[in-house]
């Protein structure tokens, strides 16, 4: 029991993202409507970006950004240690993410707006039947 | 498919859990992923490019590559949103309001044509008077926001920010002009050609800076070899390349947001909507 | 210093922008810059291909970071024959297509041309990179051109089924977005290389690993379209207008394969694979029943451009299958097989191209009399399709061959009995077409048959010599094919 509780405490960051990702990744596959499948997308996607930044985190690191004196004369008085500082590599990767997912949800939304000018609907099943009929 | 769709939820997240297993704790400094790459960025990254802001640095110059394809990728949504919602077609429908008597024109036939003058001047079909309070008030707040924004570009090397951050804050300046005036307003200040232009040559200069380290003598983005061009402050050269790369996003970000918002409000009609 | 592999993927993305701003001087000077441009990288492209052959792998440090702290460009013999035909089928379609172009999309050509070329940037960039997280932003950039260009197609349903096909891509992209997470929090790296030396030290029973691995390759997988998670190719490629088609169709899923062959070979290692995994039986199941449901669901298509499409989640098939064989023959087969479908495939949709252009309906009952009126066209679709069937001296068979010959030495005859009824049924397909299209042409307008004259109506010289260089290309893949197995392929296996 206490061996489980451990090893919640110590991943729980991951867990709760995973569960967000499966919310919107059941309504990107579940849900009738387009645009809500298009909202589940983002949760999905956000979800990733939440976990990536979350590898980033270290115990009693701060920001990525260096502080003190670095005036540019070429000389550093202090040295700079690794655990100060959290990993700026998730943080670069995200943004490239959040980038992309900012462009797809843009394309998608522009593909909803023609469907619906073209079927007046986004629910799935009334868009079958107006296929079927033709 | 809702029955589907809860075993693949299943599998998945049973899968992604699993895996979590033997993973490293949260935050744990001694994990793979805050060692390797992370501990040589931390410790060499201000000496190699003297710029404080980790991230930056190693989003445009270490990363600068995947950076680049980056900017593409917001050009093409921007690109995308303009093939797939542009009308060209004339309007058949089109309103005018004759300026001395303040009488509205509903013009049917495509024909008639009246041109947009001192006496006439075109309206919108979902047009209504805006607000004197709104209009005053974000015509005073948006230049103190485009300065921000140029801030913000301008000063990512040291601080949180950089060309997405800066680009998209100028970009929601202009929308906030569109939002708070109308659409034409902003269409007549910043036309489709400006932005478009915009847009390609952001992308265009970061490319450019790239290809003028090769041509230099270096690896494509080496900004370290771009030091004789540049007469004063060689040491940081690489810091300026970034400035200059970052400056390129900021422009086709801004760019690209004003033309995926425009298109999708008014259904690529571009003088309807809000 | 040697810019080649910089260049091959520079030259299409600086010219998809000078395109773009061109067109507001001439709209017909986007054209000509996006072929330069593709030309270009063609020639780079074959440079780096001779460099490779000469003096071994080719690597480029971009920013000049050495590896794992930047990002490198690796190109070995793999990677640059698969760079040789995505710039060359590129660079012909494009000749191919400005008149289709030119009357599917008239007002938006200039759009169009700067979308290819990102998408070209895209391909490109995905086969040459040597670095995970790369190719993640890559695959999204040939998915967001793909999802635009395919919704330029048919009105209505060409939107729908880019929307299905960008929810399904998301989640794929996603997953393999996911699966590098998992790897890079156990190795804490990025590069390929460097990842896999980690990997080698990390205990085989590793759950993270095993995590990363199957995400990585689910994700793969459905940006190919295997034979469960295809839903959405059929219509997308079928909806699309026939200037895309024609690029997508041949290389988005063959590059996809060479992604999945690189994380296996180059990432997690043949031992990691084969050895440590037991998933070996499993895939190969799943390739024997993408090929069977491919080939079955293709024959009851009315139309030719469907029964294409299910004929690629087929070809898919094999190359999956192949793949996992667990053998050098099997995997040089799969990798033979992305040079050779992607040229079949390339050289059956030109010649659709070319139907639709001059008869504007491809379904079944719109063909008949092509062999009398355009026998070129029909000369290539024949060679396509038999080398499609696997007939000797073109190209399809040698990677059958070596497929079949994989699949006895693992002892999967059913993979070899899959391979086999698929040419039955693929022979059957492309007979029932061409006994249709041997047809006199139905009655005309004034009702009586003129036998004496058959009118010519032939697609133009543009789109007819792109077709005549594949067909060629067929052959001479064929006949040619030890050489490149011997020279290019197994030096890669070893």
């Amino acid at each position: 029991m206490t061996e489980l509780v451990g090893l919640i405490v110590a991943k729980y960051n991951f867990w709760l993202y995973i569960i967000l990702m499966m919310i919107g990744l059941y309504a990107m596959i579940a849900k009738n409507n387009l645009m809500k499948k298009l909202v589940g997308m983002n949760i999905f996607q956000t979800a990733i970006i939440l976990f990536y930044v979350s590898i980033g985190y270290k115990h009693g690191a701060t920001l990525p950004i260096i502080q003190g004196d670095h005036g540019g004369h070429g000389t550093h008085g202090a040295v700079i240690h690794a655990a100060e500082y959290i990993n700026p590599l998730p943080h670069v990767l995200m943004l490239t993410a959040i980038v992309v997912s900012v462009a797809t949800f843009g394309v998608a939304m522009a593909l909803c707006v023609r469907v619906y000018r073209r079927y007046q609907t986004l629910e799935e099943d009334e868009l079958r039947i107006r296929l079927s009929e033709k | 498919m809702k029955f589907l769709g809860f075993v693949i939820v299943c599998l998945t997240g049973g899968l992604l859990l699993y895996g979590t297993m033997d993973l490293p704790d949260w935050g744990d400094p001694a994990s793979p992923a805050s060692t390797h790459l992370s501990d040589y960025y931390i410790e060499h990254i201000l000496e190699e490019t003297r710029v404080p802001n980790l991230v930056t640095a190693v989003l445009a110059d270490y990363r600068g590559y995947d950076t680049m394809f980056e900017t593409a990728v917001v050009f093409c949504a921007g690109l995308a949103c303009f093939l797939l919602l542009r009308d060209f077609r004339p309007k058949k429908d089109r309103y005018f309001r004759h300026i001395p008597t303040g009488v509205m024109l509903h013009v049917k036939n495509p024909e008639i044509r009246i041109i947009p003058g001192n006496e006439f001047e075109h309206m919108d079909r979902e047009w209504v008077p805006s607000d004197r309070i709104i209009k005053t008030v974000c015509r005073i707040l948006i230049p103190f926001i485009q300065i921000y924004a140029l801030y913000v570009v301008a000063h990512g090397d040291f601080s949180p920010g950089g060309g997405f951050q800066g680009g998209v804050i100028f970009g929601s300046s202009l929308i906030l002009m569109a939002i708070s005036y109308n659409l034409k307003t902003l269409m007549k200040r910043v036309t489709e050609k400006f932005l478009s232009i915009f847009a390609a040559t952001g992308v265009l200069i970061y490319v450019g800076l790239g290809v003028l380290a090769m041509i230099m003598g270096g690896r494509f983005l080496d900004y370290g070899m771009l030091a004789p061009l540049v007469p004063w402050d060689p040491g940081h050269i690489r810091a300026l390349g970034m400035l200059g790369v970052e400056i390129g996003v900021g422009i086709a970000v801004m760019a690209v947001m004003v033309i995926i918002y425009v298109n999708i409000v008014s259904e690529g009609r571009h003088d309807e909507g809000l | 210093m040697n810019h080649m592999p910089a260049i091959l993927v520079l030259a299409p993305l600086s010219g998809a922008f000078f395109s773009g701003l061109a067109a507001w001087i001439k709209p017909s000077f986007s054209y000509y810059i996006a072929l330069a441009a593709t030309l270009l990288s063609g020639v780079a492209a074959t440079c780096v291909l001779g460099d490779v052959m000469a003096a071994g792998t080719v690597q480029y440090r971009m920013a000049g970071w050495a590896p794992p702290m930047g990002i490198e460009l690796r190109i070995d013999s793999l990677n640059a024959m698969v760079l040789v035909l995505i710039s060359a089928i590129a660079f012909l379609n494009l000749v191919a297509s400005v008149r289709s172009v030119d009357r599917e999309i008239p007002d938006r050509a200039p759009s169009f041309y700067v979308m290819y070329q990102l998408f070209v940037v895209g391909l490109l960039g995905v086969t040459a990179t040597g670095d995970l997280f790369n190719l993640y932003v890559l695959i999204e950039i040939t998915s967001l051109t793909s999802y635009t260009m395919i919704a330029l197609g048919e009105e209505g349903r060409s939107h729908l089924a880019a929307l299905n096909y960008i929810f399904i891509g998301v989640i794929g992209a996603s997953f393999y977005l996911l699966g590098v997470g998992y790897l890079y929090i156990t190795t804490g790296s990025l590069n390929m290389q460097d990842v896999a030396v980690i990997l080698k030290q990390i205990p085989g029973s590793s759950s993270a690993v095993l995590t990363a691995f199957v995400l990585c390759i689910l994700g793969v997988w459905i940006k190919m379209a295997l034979f469960p998670l295809h839903v959405w190719l059929p219509n997308a490629y079928a909806f699309a207008p026939v200037g895309f088609a024609r690029v997508v169709a041949p290389l988005m899923t063959k590059v996809m394969v060479y992604v999945m062959v690189r994380l296996m070979i180059t990432v997690f290692g043949l031992d990691y694979v084969f050895n440590t995994l037991h998933l070996a039986d499993i895939v190969v199941w799943l390739g024997v029943i993408a090929i069977l449901a491919g080939a079955f669901m293709a024959l009851f298509q009315t139309d030719l451009r469907k029964m294409l499409t299910y004929i690629i989640v087929c070809e898919i098939g094999y190359m999956v299958g192949g793949a996992w064989l667990g053998n050098t023959l099997g995997m040089a087969g799969a990798i033979l097989h992305i040079l050779n479908d992607a040229l079949m495939t390339f050289a059956l949709f030109l010649a659709l191209g070319n139907i639709v252009y001059v008869r504007k309906q491809v379904a079944f009952s719109n063909l008949q009399g092509l062999f009398a009126t355009m026998p070129w066209t029909m000369a290539g679709l024949v060679l396509a399709a038999l080398s499609i069937i696997g007939v000797p001296p073109t190209c399809g068979f040698f990677s059958k061959w070596y497929l079949v010959l994989g699949a006895f030495e693992a002892g999967a005859y059913h993979f070899a009995a899959a391979l086999i009824i698929s040419s039955l049924v693929c022979a059957v397909l492309f007979f029932k077409v061409f006994e249709i299209c041997f047809f006199e042409p139905m009655a005309t307008s004034h009702g009586h048959h003129d036998y004496g004259g058959v009118v010519m109506t032939e697609a133009p010289v543009s789109m007819l010599v792109p077709l005549g260089l594949v067909s060629t290309a067929i052959v001479a893949a064929g006949v040619y094919a030890g050489t490149i197995v011997n020279t290019l392929i197994l030096p890669f296996l070893q």
